[in-house]
This record gives structure tokens, C-alpha cells and sequence, in this order.
């Protein structure tokens, strides 16, 4: 395996650590990380760009917005009278 | 397959009728139950419905848009549709799901108002192979983004996903952030699964190039 290869098959190596990845395909990406820096480092800094994202607020959702929001969502839904009939508390 | 802007617009008059029954999932959500007693007429119901995924549709909004006010507008329009429809959500695809393809259609159509000399669609920019190729392979810093305070770490994520195409932008906010499987991902977007993956990894390897300007080891920060 070479490193176009190896990144050819990144996302079902990301995707598929919980063993859904074809156990010899894994042991081919293994091999190559392993003789690979670049590729190593590709996979952890990734991996980290994931992490992050995932950990951070890029935007912020205060209370206050969401309290709004569902008011007015909530107030929208009841002034239609169409289907489903919701009931007012 | 493209979700193009026309099918975008002609979807967005009935979002749900087209997504209802897309996926084959049997899991059962506890929000069936909630989603049962809201077309039952229980408006608690459907307020707790509201409550727990407006965040989830507010920054997915958020992420394709850019725009906040946009974003606001679009989770009001997002819920309202799904109330209106309710009855015809069956509950073999995920309520969550449900809301972020309504979700998606309408961030959509509001970008393409935005540019409305465009057209904007789930495959705009992505034809291209630029940014699959790795170019950095600087290590970063253990712990990175702990070198920037709260507000500086989520402006340099808002100014590197703002930089990716809207069809990789897309595709990892749905992915990545908001954690929908591939299939999920791939049913919401109108893609195939080949398709998801490809410009997951497009973007993945895109925003880590950016991101690397900010993490390296012996950088300074910018």
C-alpha cells in the first residue's frame, strides 16, 4: 500500500475502528502507518481536526435564543388550527 | 446524485413527503412516543421535541448558511414544517434525521436566495480534487487548542469550515459534528454512500490543512 492508497481508504479506517473495517484492509493500513510518517501524521491531525470540531461551540446557542426560538416556533404551531390539533397546555 | 437547486426548491414545498420513508431503519427512538402524543394533540410534546433538537437544527442551519439571521429564520421555518406534517412522519428514519433533511433543504434553498444569480447545490465546488492532497505534514502541539482561549478557538473554527465549499461543508457538519452515520448523512443529502465519503474526506483533509496554520509545533499563534 502507498500513501494514495492509504488515503483512498482514510475514511473507512476513521469510520470503521469499531471493526467494521475489513480486518486485512486494517492490516494493510497498519503496515503503511507504521512505515509511514507522513501518513501518520496526516491521520493524527485529522483525527484531532475531528475531535475538535466535534468538542468545540464554533457558534453559540445562548438560553436566550432558545427560549425565543421555541416561543415563537410554538406560537406559530398553535395559530395555524391545522393538523395535528395541539392542544394549548 | 445531486440535490440541485431545483429539486431544492421543489422539495421544499413538501420536505417531509419526499424524505418520509427514505431509510428502512427499524430502531425504535423514544421520540416516537413524544412525537406520537404532539399528533395526539399534546402540545408539551411537541414543545420537548422543540427544546431538544432546536440547538441541532440551529447550528446545522448555521454551518451551511453562514448567516445567523438566516440560521434563526431556518429553525423557526424547519419545526413549523415538521408540525405541519407530523402525520406523516412514520417513524422509520430517526426524528433527528427527519428534522435535518427538512433542515438541509432549507439551508439550501436560502443560500441560493442569498446568490441568487447562482446556482447552489450539494455538489457545488467539489469536482475539483484540489485539497485532497496533503501538503502539511507538520505535527501540531499535544492539546493544541488549549493554547487559545474559548472565543479564539471558535473563531478559527467558524473562519475554516466558512472557507470549505458548501457540499463539503455540508457533508462534515453533518457527519462530523452533528454525528449522523454515513447512511443517515447520505439519505439527508440525497448522496450516495461513495459520495459522502469521498467529500468526507475532502473536507476532513481540507479543514486539517487550515487548521494545521493554528496547531503546529514552533508556530506562533496567529
Amino acid at each position: 500500500m502507498n500513501c494514495t492508497e492509504f488515503l483512498s481508504k482514510l475514511t473507512d479506517y476513521f469510520d470503521g475502528q469499531d471493526g467494521q473495517i475489513d480486518p486485512s484492509l486494517l492490516a494493510e493500513v497498519k503496515a503503511h502507518l507504521g512505515a509511514c510518517h507522513h501518513c501518520e501524521v496526516v491521520v493524527d491531525t485529522t483525527r484531532k481536526t475531528i475531535d475538535v470540531y466535534r468538542g468545540a461551540a464554533a457558534y453559540e446557542f445562548p438560553q436566550e435564543l432558545a427560549d425565543r426560538l421555541r416561543a415563537a416556533i410554538m406560537e406559530r404551531c398553535r395559530s395555524t388550527g391545522k393538523l395535528p390539533d395541539i392542544k394549548t397546555k | 446524485m445531486a440535490l440541485q437547486t431545483t429539486s431544492v426548491a421543489k422539495d421544499s414545498q413538501h420536505p417531509i413527503e419526499l424524505a418520509a420513508g427514505a431509510e428502512t431503519q427499524t430502531e425504535i427512538s423514544p421520540d416516537v412516543a413524544l412525537v406520537e402524543r404532539a399528533k395526539a394533540g399534546d402540545a408539551a410534546a411537541f414543545e420537548q421535541l422543540v427544546t431538544q433538537y432546536e440547538r441541532q437544527i440551529f447550528r446545522t442551519a448555521l454551518h451551511i448558511t453562514q448567516n445567523r439571521e438566516d440560521a434563526e429564520d431556518i429553525t423557526q421555518d424547519v419545526f413549523f414544517k415538521a408540525f405541519q406534517k407530523l402525520n406523516q412522519f412514520q417513524g422509520n428514519s430517526k426524528f433527528s434525521t427527519w428534522l435535518v433533511r427538512i433542515a438541509v433543504n432549507e439551508s439550501l434553498m436560502r443560500l441560493r436566495k442569498r446568490r441568487s444569480s447562482r446556482t447552489v447545490s450539494i455538489d457545488q465546488d467539489v469536482e475539483t480534487d484540489e485539497g485532497s492532497i496533503p501538503r502539511d505534514f507538520a505535527e501540531w502541539r499535544p492539546n493544541p487548542e488549549q493554547n487559545y482561549s474559548q472565543t479564539q478557538l471558535a473563531e478559527i473554527l467558524r473562519k475554516t469550515i466558512a472557507g470549505l465549499p458548501p457540499g463539503f461543508r455540508t457533508v462534515f457538519t453533518l457527519r462530523d459534528i452533528e454525528n449522523l452515520s454515513t447512511e443517515e448523512t447520505a439519505a439527508a443529502l440525497g448522496l450516495s454512500v461513495p459520495a459522502v465519503k469521498s467529500r468526507l474526506l475532502r473536507a476532513r483533509l481540507q479543514l486539517r490543512e487550515r487548521l494545521s496554520r493554528y496547531f503546529r509545533q514552533n508556530e506562533a499563534s496567529e
